[in-house]
Order: structure tokens, then C-alpha cells, then sequence
């Protein structure tokens, strides 16, 4: 359990801080992504604020769980996390995309204590995923591996060839979660390249899938227990369903919100909109 | 082969050997392959430590993922496949999750060069050292003989930090015996002369030694430089031979862009600037053996003389 382990109704409202702080970060920095960021944001709060076991002062353990945001692009999400659970002063998640900063566009591991990937060239995630799950076992480690994916992303072959590796390999220390909010850069993903039925695709290549409204913070906690007890022997995908942009109704759902930040004046109204704070 | 020596094991097989002792001596040694682990000789490894070897099916890109999150969690992780499958599958994968954050993962790539032969060029890796050489923080190696490739893959192995080594298919002449310091990153001059330098790497070294063999029969005395270490380069050893014999030919069994040659002219050219010339390949060669492959595209002792001769024209 994490050092600051909240219950599910406290991550309802850090979910909000979460939020405001995706739209301050990507407001002040001019650029970034703000739709896949607020899509994933129940998950990446649940995470961090109740099922990651890891303690920001030992980034590096070696019993740690290990999270790799392989749709990089939405690190936005993962900083505000990050920054609330304790890894860096909540100050400098204005320095995101700047130069000298710690927190790049895109992950880099290496450069800020915490992230154990570098990632932005989709569909790599899953893979280095795999190698962290794999030396987990050897090892009778203890820890967990969660690795978040973007529905757009899984495209990528790569994905599915670590999706047979996991399973071939039994690999149930392994929990992936695709944040399906159906829309990838260029327009919705059922227009650009159908990946239905997800459910059953995950099912077939050996995974114990799970599917639920992601941004229904009940249900992410209910797939998260179920995923970090499971004992099937596979292993788990979470398909989390969730809205583009949500929590910012002039974004939800908008292909124009998937790279594109918010200007000062529609941060404002984003930031009204979210509330959460005192 | 086409050099005169006389000829040793593969450089692949070494490695399996260098495996096997390694699992013997290290736990936190885990090797992959993707469905190549008889023709890589990983499969020797396999053979001792099943539960350290996975054969990742053919998934080149997986395989250096999962290479890279192994390393992450502590495992010296040697990943194998014919080095035209793996650097150029692999490429973005060794890109992002191995150079960048600069895993301890040792790519081998068997089966370099034309001379694999008769398997085509699909098969044939001749660009390898100008992917892994973009690759920045990575070591890059190709072995001449069995002996500097034991020597080497052993000094790879214990230094933290990714790799790529080329290995071959074919039988490579005997250059070194078990009292030769085969150190990385050191050019080994192999024979010594003030004329000129030929500077080569690989099957290529027996070539040149070849070449300097009929050039002394015309009074001309080359040194030979066996450059087994591309990076890191050394080169004080280049400038030295560039500086004292003022001319120098580089022969390599890859694509004369972004390889050995490029490398080598950058340092020369940085130090102490002299008449050079490059023997290397300028497409994709085909089906055959591989001794008609290195005539037919040039990679033969005639080829070294002949711009040996352009070389010390040059200088005069």
C-alpha cells in the first residue's frame, strides 16, 4: 500500500487536484496533452494515492511496484501524481516542458527519480513491462507492474507481441490498463483503425480481461482489487473506458483537445469547471 | 574463407561459449533469442540454464523491451538474433528503452556481413554498424577471430552499460592466441610498417593481412590495424599510424557510409590528416558462397593493393 494510502472518496477529490493541476501545467507551459491526461486521471490518482506500493524517498527499490506510462504523452497526469504523493514540490510542475527541467514532454527515465521508462514512441510500454514482470518472477519478488496504455497506441504490433509474451510466459505479477477514451490524434480510433471487440481481442491473446467506466472512481478501485489479487495465473487487463478531456465539458470527447493546450482564458473556465478547491 | 590464414571457429561460437561460462559464474545473467537460438549458438546457454533463457518467438521489438525492463530489475541481459533482424527490427526499441536510459543490455547480433552467404540479402546485415553507431552511449564491437571475440564478449560482459557486438557465421582465420590482450576499446596493430595503414575490421583484418603480405613482396611495408572497437574508438593508435606512415586504406564488410571507414576518417581527419581510401560495400549484394560474395563485391586482397597503391600515389 502506498505511504499515502487514501481511501476511495479522498482520491474522488484528489482526482479534482489532479485535474486542476493538468490544466495550470499545460496553460503555463502553451503545449502538451491535455485529453488523454484528464481521461486517465481516476486511474493514475487510484494508483498513486491507494495501490502503487512505493515510497517517493526509495524511488529505486527493489520490492517497489513498478508503473510505466507507455502512452507517454499524457505525463501530465502522472507529474500531478507524482508531485502529490510526495516525489517533487508541488512548484515545479510549472517548469514542465521548459528548458533544463526535470519534467519533459514525454517520460524520461533517468532524469526525475520515479519514472521507470522512457517513453513517447508508442507501444513500447508493455514490453519493458513485461522484462520488469519477468525479472519479478525469477526473482519471487513480491512486486506488482502496471503499465498504461492508450487505446490509439495499441496499433502498435509491438503491443501484441508482448501481449503473447505475457501470457506464454503467465506473467500475472503483469496489470495492463488501456485508457480507452476512443479518440487518438487523428480522429476516433474506430474510424482510423477499428480495434473492437477490445475485450475480446485481450481474452484471446490469454489475458484476464476486465472492463469498466474508468472514470468511475467505485469501479477503477473494484478492477484494481481485483487485478492486484488476482491469482488466475494470467495476466490482467484492465479496459478502462473513459472520456477524452473529461472533467472540462468544452474538451470531453474532442479530437481538437488531444495535443492542443488550453489558452489562459480557457484554463480558467476548465479550472472553474473541475472546482475541488478550498 | 578467402584470406590465406589458416581458419579457427566462427565468432558466433565463441560467444556461446562466453555464455555458458557466464552462466556458470553469474546469476544475474538472463539471455534472449527470437527463434534464432541454434544459428546464434544462445542455444548452448539454453541448453545449461533453461530457467535464465526465454525465446521470445519472432519478436524482435519485444524482445528488446523486454530486454530493457530485465535490465532495469537488475539482470545482465544478452539479447541474439542475425544482427540484420535485430538492429534493424529492433531499432527503435534499442532506441528508446536501451541507449536512452542506457540499460545493461548486450545486443549480439550473428550472421554479419555478406558472408553469410547463401541465404541472401534479406538476410545480410550491411548497415549495422551505422544503426548501432547512432545509438549514442553504446559500445560497438566486431570481433576478427574465436579468440578476441572470448576476449571481448568477456569485457563486455563485465562492464555495466549496453553493447552491440557483431559476430559471423563463417569460420574467421586464427589472428590471436590465448596470450594476446585483446582489450576493448585498444586497436591491436597486428603487424607493423611506416608506408601506410590499413585499418579494418571483422573477416576484413585477415584480408589486409593478406594484402600487406603481397605488398611487402613489392617492397612496401604496411601496418595493420585490427580496429575490433568502433566505440569507443581509439584514436590516439589512428592518429599515431596516420602521423608515422602518412597514408592509410580502412576495409570493412559493411556499407562504406556510417561505418568503420566514417568513423576512422573522423578521427584521422581530427588529428593528423592524411591520404585515405575505403573498401567497403556500396549496396546489397545477393545469394552465393561466401567467397564468391567477397569477389564479386570487392572485398578482397587485390581491392586493399589496389588502393593501397591510390594512397601512397596520393602522398607523394
Amino acid at each position: 500500500m502506498s505511504m499515502n494510502a487514501l481511501s476511495q472518496a479522498e482520491c474522488v477529490a484528489k482526482c479534482r487536484v489532479i485535474r486542476r493541476h493538468i490544466i495550470e501545467m499545460l496553460a503555463e507551459a502553451g503545449s502538451g496533452h491535455p485529453g488523454g491526461s484528464l481521461s486517465a486521471a481516476e486511474v493514475v490518482t487510484a494508483l498513486y494515492f491507494h495501490f502503487l506500493r512505493q515510497d517517493p524517498a526509495q524511488p529505486e527499490a527493489a520490492d517497489r511496484d513498478r508503473f510505466i506510462l507507455s502512452k507517454g504523452h499524457a505525463v501530465p497526469v502522472q507529474y500531478a501524481a507524482m508531485a502529490e504523493a510526495g516525489y517533487f514540490e508541488v512548484s515545479e510542475l510549472s517548469t514542465l516542458r521548459r528548458i533544463d527541467a526535470r519534467l519533459q514532454g514525454h517520460p524520461v527515465k533517468g532524469t526525475l527519480p520515479g519514472i521507470e521508462a522512457s517513453t513517447g514512441a508508442l507501444g513500447q510500454g508493455l514490453s519493458i513491462a513485461c522484462g520488469h514482470a519477468l525479472a519479478g518472477k525469477m526473482d519471487a519478488a513480491g512486486y506488482k507492474v502496471f503499465c498504461m496504455m492508450g487505446d490509439g497506441e495499441i496499433d502498435e504490433g509491438q503491443v501484441w507481441e508482448a501481449a503473447l509474451f505475457a501470457a506464454h510466459q503467465k506473467l500475472s505479477n503483469l496489470i495492463a490498463i488501456v485508457d480507452a477514451n476512443g479518440i487518438q490524434l487523428d480522429g476516433r480510433v474506430e474510424d482510423i483503425l477499428g480495434l473492437e471487440p477490445l475485450v475480446d481481442k485481450w481474452a484471446a491473446f490469454g489475458w484476464s480481461v476486465i472492463e469498466i467506466d474508468g472514470n468511475d472512481m467505485g469501479q477503477v478501485f473494484d478492477a484494481l482489487e481485483r487485478a492486484v489479487a488476482n491469482t488466475s495465473g494470467q495476466p490482467v487487463c484492465i479496459i478502462s473506458r473513459t472520456v477524452k478531456g473529461k472533467g472540462v465539458s468544452f474538451m470531453e470527447n474532442g479530437v481538437e483537445w488531444h495535443g492542443v493546450a488550453p489558452t489562459a482564458e480557457e484554463a480558467e473556465r476548465a479550472l472553474a469547471e473541475i472546482g475541488g478547491v478550498a | 574463407m578467402s584470406s590465406t590464414r589458416a581458419l579457427g571457429r566462427a565468432t558466433r561460437d565463441a560467444f556461446g561459449d562466453v555464455l555458458v561460462k557466464l552462466g556458470a559464474e553469474r546469476g544475474d545473467v538472463v539471455v534472449l533469442d527470437a527463434d534464432l537460438a541454434k544459428s546464434t549458438r544462445s542455444g548452448k546457454f539454453q541448453a545449461k540454464y533453461p530457467e535464465r533463457f526465454f525465446d521470445m518467438g519472432i519478436c524482435e521489438a519485444n524482445m528488446c523491451g523486454v530486454a530493457a525492463g530485465l535490465a532495469a530489475s537488475g539482470k545482465t541481459v544478452f539479447i541474439a538474433s542475425f544482427s540484420s533482424f535485430l538492429l534493424c527490427k529492433g531499432f527503435d526499441q534499442l532506441r528508446m528503452a536501451v541507449a536512452y536510459p542506457g540499460e545493461n543490455v548486450k545486443i549480439i547480433g550473428t550472421h554479419g556481413g555478406i558472408t553469410l552467404g547463401e541465404d541472401g540479402a534479406s538476410q545480410m546485415s550491411i548497415e549495422d554498424f551505422a544503426l548501432a553507431l547512432s545509438l549514442p552511449g553504446v559500445v560497438v564491437c566486431h570481433p576478427a577471430d574465436d579468440e578476441s571475440a572470448k576476449q571481448l564478449l568477456t569485457q563486455i560482459a563485465a562492464q555495466q552499460g549496453p553493447a552491440y557486438v557483431r559476430l559471423g557465421r563463417e569460420k574467421a582465420p586464427t589472428l590471436y592466441s590465448a596470450n594476446d590482450k585483446v582489450e576493448l576499446g585498444r586497436a591491436q596493430v597486428l603487424r607493423d610498417g611506416g608506408d601506410l595503414t590499413l585499418v579494418a575490421n571483422g573477416l576484413m583484418v585477415g584480408l589486409a593481412l593478406d594484402a600487406a603480405e603481397q605488398m611487402a613482396a613489392t617492397g612496401v611495408e604496411a601496418r595493420v590495424i585490427d580496429v575490433h572497437t568502433l566505440r569507443p574508438l581509439d584514436s590516439a593508435t589512428l592518429a599515431a599510424a596516420a602521423r608515422e606512415t602518412g597514408a592509410m586504406v580502412v576495409v570493412e564488410e559493411h556499407l562504406k557510409v556510417a561505418g568503420l571507414g566514417s568513423v576512422v576518417a573522423q578521427a584521422v581527419v581530427e588529428s593528423h590528416p592524411v591520404p585515405m581510401r575505403f573498401v567497403g560495400l556500396e549496396g546489397y549484394a545477393e545469394s552465393g558462397s561466401p567467397a564468391a560474395l567477397l569477389a564479386k563485391y570487392g572485398l578482397t586482397a587485390e581491392k586493399i593493393v589496389a588502393a593501397a597503391k591510390e594512397v601512397l600515389a596520393a602522398k607523394r
